[in-house]
């Protein structure tokens, strides 16, 4: 394929498109699937055929369309016009369908109000055509742009002009740390090496987060297209992408759309009929939180024990089999197509001056709407949980949210005006992480919270380095005495201090943030762990008190047996 | 090899490219505590004892796995420094069952020098105690997890020095284990050579000669450096 086949793909297709009176889109996310979206296009699919509206009529299943908490979504659009569905039964899709075909409004259902906040207030660029076209078909990604950026890279810019504009773009990861893309690029487009890899992270062990599953189910060539520009700019001609094992849905699509691509030419020997190969792979993670980090997802790859090594040398230098290798997140990937597409510029104006471009937030727990959502970098919390999220259910206050994962943080109700963006959230203790977004309130127990975020560390820790494997086992048991009533003030001291401990000597970022759940809480809601200790009370009521409080000087277990000092010394 | 020059708890010294901080640090008669390192085995750096501070590194490092580089600023025993190995210590004690004074190992280990040496006398953790097995199949060797320490050095002996990799790690977290083969008996492992080198690394009462005492079990960490030794002169080639 050369870039005019390209653009007669697309002219194709759109006219194909336009050749329907109507396209009714059913969301097939994981979430509106779980809720029974299956159902609702099945139901759709018989309709359009006993009504013989096959020529009329187009079903689509799309990726994720942003309210998870209210699917199965439907979304029928036509003549231009939008109309989205919540909540759709078999029932209810019967009744779009006859109102589509009568072109009248359903007699029981209403759709959502075309202003609703949730969908308004979103700035959509990495989920632009997440939830409007058919994941599995290559047709539809062109049709809306998609190969555009690639073609025009590889006819017109180069490898260093690539670079450049990712640069100047102020495009950060998104995979937790927020360090510069381009950085990162130009450094692995000097690394000297023959063979260079492009490694996408699709990992996403964040116990909530499901921004890179989305992606990847919703728009799975966005993410190969970002990876072929990468692997363009560094001079790579193998990618890999880190699928988490238990993402069987995102990794069958992802495998479609590879072969699709190369069938295509789109990806493969002589891309778009340019001189540059490449060819990428999917490999299967299975399931360690700690084979998100980088070098052991590495590991991994190369089919070892999935541990960290330790760093320096960076993957830019010395990753897959020796070679210098490009790590990005899949939501970075996803955001490149539209940074070489619409330009650096028009990306830098997105955002704040130190955060570029949009974030994707998987925003749960306590809001009125859950979902997906992508905003610009520096919409406040209070934005977020108020206007997008349509505020706390059931008149409850806001108590905080928690940002970040396990390597993350709580945002209290006092700094709801922060704006969502790296510096802001570091400032105030937390981090911008991978963008799982925890909206609680007053229910919630926050020594319970930092106890579910150790609990999940401690099984995760790799077991490699000591402070982590043994630390956060003792940090949790700490933490467990706290919220079942038993602990004495001396515990709370030996709690910081291992906190210290764990964040400063842990070989790898697991264990170095282990202790920011525990840490954060304390910084805020440190009344609450003393509650829990001295008064044996859990304000929220989510703890169950232990009957008999502290027995003392418990766990300061002598060490009656390491004796024969003499000996030893 | 190029001769570099660096600050060590305020004095200047000098070491050669591409050798590691611990390796500067000990050459120059300062201790410093490790367990996962010994020379002549890829390095670990898992027990995090050797951490020392490098002025410019937010946190401290790890001197077996850092290169000394030319200008390093470097501290090995600020009082944090001691905490922390206090810490790990202790923690390392915590984590499974050491009862001294039942261990073969007792007065010859490795993990009681260290916890002596910096004054480790009690501990403030849980014992988690975990149950664990012992692993008496092999017919002159034996293996007591209650008191490994997850050092690898068991591991990294057998792969890099006698070939073989008989030794790995299963599971993970604080429920790794060290197991023969895919986590058969020892003495059903079809790959150990029962060359005794695991036996000889292994800091701890864990690994030990079928038949010693307690207090007998002393190792021979000078076996490692004469294999490695011999090997370079060809001592064994015909
Ligand atoms: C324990 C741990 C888990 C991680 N998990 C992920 C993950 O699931 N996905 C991801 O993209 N990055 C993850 N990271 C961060 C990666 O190591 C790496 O920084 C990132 O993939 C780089 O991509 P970026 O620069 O585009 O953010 C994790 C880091 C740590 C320490
Ligand atoms: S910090 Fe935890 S996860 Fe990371 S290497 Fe150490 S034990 Fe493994
Ligand atoms: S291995 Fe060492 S520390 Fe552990 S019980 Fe034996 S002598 Fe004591
Ligand atoms: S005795 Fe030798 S071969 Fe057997 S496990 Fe130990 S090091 Fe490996
Ligand atoms: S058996 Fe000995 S050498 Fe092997 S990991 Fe355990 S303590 Fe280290
Ligand atoms: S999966 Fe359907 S709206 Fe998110
Ligand atoms: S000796 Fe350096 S970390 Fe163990």
């Amino acid at each position: 394929m050369i870039p005019s086949d390209l653009r007669a793909m697309a002219e194709q297709e759109r006219e194909r498109q336009e050749g329907f009176r109507c396209r009714i889109m059913v969301c097939a996310g994981t979430p509106c699937l779980s809720a029974g979206a299956d159902v609702v296009l099945e139901t759709l699919r018989q309709g359009i055929a006993e009504g013989g509206l096959d020529a009329e009529i187009e079903s689509v299943a799309t990726g994720c369309m942003g309210p998870c908490s209210r699917g199965p979504l439907v979304k029928v659009r036509s003549r231009g016009k939008e109309i989205v569905y919540e909540r759709v039964t078999s029932e209810s899709a019967r009744q779009i369908l006859f109102s589509v075909v009568k072109g009248r409004r359903p007699p029981t259902v209403s759709p959502l109000p075309p202003d609703l906040p949730f969908l308004a207030r979103q700035e959509r660029v990495v989920l632009a055509n997440s939830g409007s076209v058919n994941p599995e078909r290559i047709e539809e990604y062109v049709a809306a742009g998609g190969y555009e950026a690639l073609s025009h890279a590889l006819h017109e810019m180069t490898p260093d002009d690539v670079c450049r504009e990712v640069s100047l773009s102020g495009l950060r990861g998104r995979g937790g740390a927020g360090y510069p893309t381009g950085v990162k690029w130009s450094l692995a487009r000097k690394a000297p090496g023959e063979r260079k890899y492009v490694v996408a992270n699709g990992d996403e062990g964040d116990p909530g987060a499901y921004m890179d599953r989305s992606i990847m189910e919703s728009d799975p060539h966005r993410v190969l297209e970002g990876m072929a520009l990468a692997g363009y700019a560094i001079g790579a001609e193998q990618g890999f992408i880190y699928v988490r094992g238990e993402y069987h849905l995102a990794g069958r699509r992802l495998e479609g759309a590879i072969r699709d691509a190369e069938r295509k030419g789109l990806l493969g020997s002589r891309v778009l009929g340019s001189n540059f190969n490449f060819r990428i792979d999917i490999r299967t993670g299975a399931g360690a939180f700690v084979c998100g980090e980088e070098t052991s997802l590495m590991a991994s790859i190369m089919g070892k024990r999935g541990q960290p090594w330790h760093r320096p040398p960076y993957p830019a230098q010395k990753g897959l089999w020796g070679n210098p290798t490009l790590i990005n997140n899949v939501e970075t990937f996803a955001a490149v197509p539209a940074v070489v597409g619409r330009g650096a510029e028009w990306f830098a104006a997105i955002g704040t001056p130190k955060s570029r471009g949009t974030k994707v937030y998987a925003l749960c727990g306590q809001v009125e709407i859950a979902g997906l959502i992508e905003v610009p970098m520096g919409t406040t919390l209070r934005e977020v949980v108020y206007e997008i999220g349509g505020g706390i259910p059931s008149g409850k206050r806001f108590k905080a949210a928690q940002s970040g994962g396990p390597s993350g943080g709580c945002i209290p109700a006092s700094y709801l005006d922060t704006p969502l963006d790296y510096e802001s959230m570091e400032r105030i203790g937390t981090i911008m992480g991978s963008g799982g977004l925890i909206i609680m309130d007053e229910t919630s127990c926050m020594p319970d919270v930092a106890s579910f975020f150790l609990d999940f560390c401690r099984d995760e820790s790799c077991g490699k380095c000591a402070p982590c494997r043994v630390g956060t086992v003792e940090m949790h048991r700490l933490l467990r005495r706290i919220t079942s009533g038993t602990a004495t003030m001396d515990d709370l001291v030996k709690l910081e201090e291992l906190c210290e401990l764990v964040g400063t000597t842990s070989l790898c970022g697991l264990g170095m943030t282990a202790p920011n759940p525990v840490l954060s809480t304390l910084r805020y809601f440190r009344d609450e762990y003393v509650d829990h200790i001295r008064q044996r009370r859990c304000t929220a009521g989510v703890c169950t008190i232990a009957e008999n409080p502290a027995p003392g000087a418990e766990g300061e277990a002598l060490l009656h047996a390491m004796g024969v000092p003499g000996e030893v010394e | 090899m190029p001769v570099i020059t660096l600050t060590i708890n305020d004095e200047l010294v000098s070491g050669r490219r591409g050798e590691s901080l611990l390796e500067v640090v000990r050459e120059h008669g300062i201790t410093l505590p490790t367990l996962c390192h010994m020379e002549g085995l890829s390095e670990r750096g898992g027990c995090r004892l050797c951490i020392v501070e490098v002025e410019g590194s937010p946190r401290p490092v790890p001197a077996c796995t850092t290169m000394a580089r030319e200008g390093m600023l470097v501290r090995t025993h600020t009082t944090r420094l001691i905490r922390y190995r206090r810490m790990i210590v202790e923690l390392l004690l915590a984590e499974r069952n050491h009862y001294c004074a039942v261990c073969v190992s007792v007065g010859h280990c490795e993990l009681q020098n260290v916890a002596a040496a910096l004054g480790v006398d009690h501990v403030r953790y849980e014992y988690l105690s975990p149950r664990v097995t012992m692993d008496l199949s092999h017919e002159r060797f034996g293996m007591d997890h209650n008191r490994c320490i997850l050092c690898t050095r068991c591991v990294r002996v057998c792969d890099e020095v006698e070939g073989v990799r008989t030794w790995d790690i299963a599971h993970r977290g604080v429920r790794s284990r060290i197991m023969a083969d895919l986590n058969y008996p020892w003495g059903e492992s079809e790959t150990c050579t029962s060359c005794g080198k695991c036996v000889q690394v292994c800091p701890t009462g864990a690994l030990f000669t079928k038949g010693a005492a307690v207090g007998e079990m002393v190792k021979d960490p000078g076996m490692l450096r004469r294999v490695l030794e011999g090997r370079d002169r060809k001592e064994w080639e015909g």
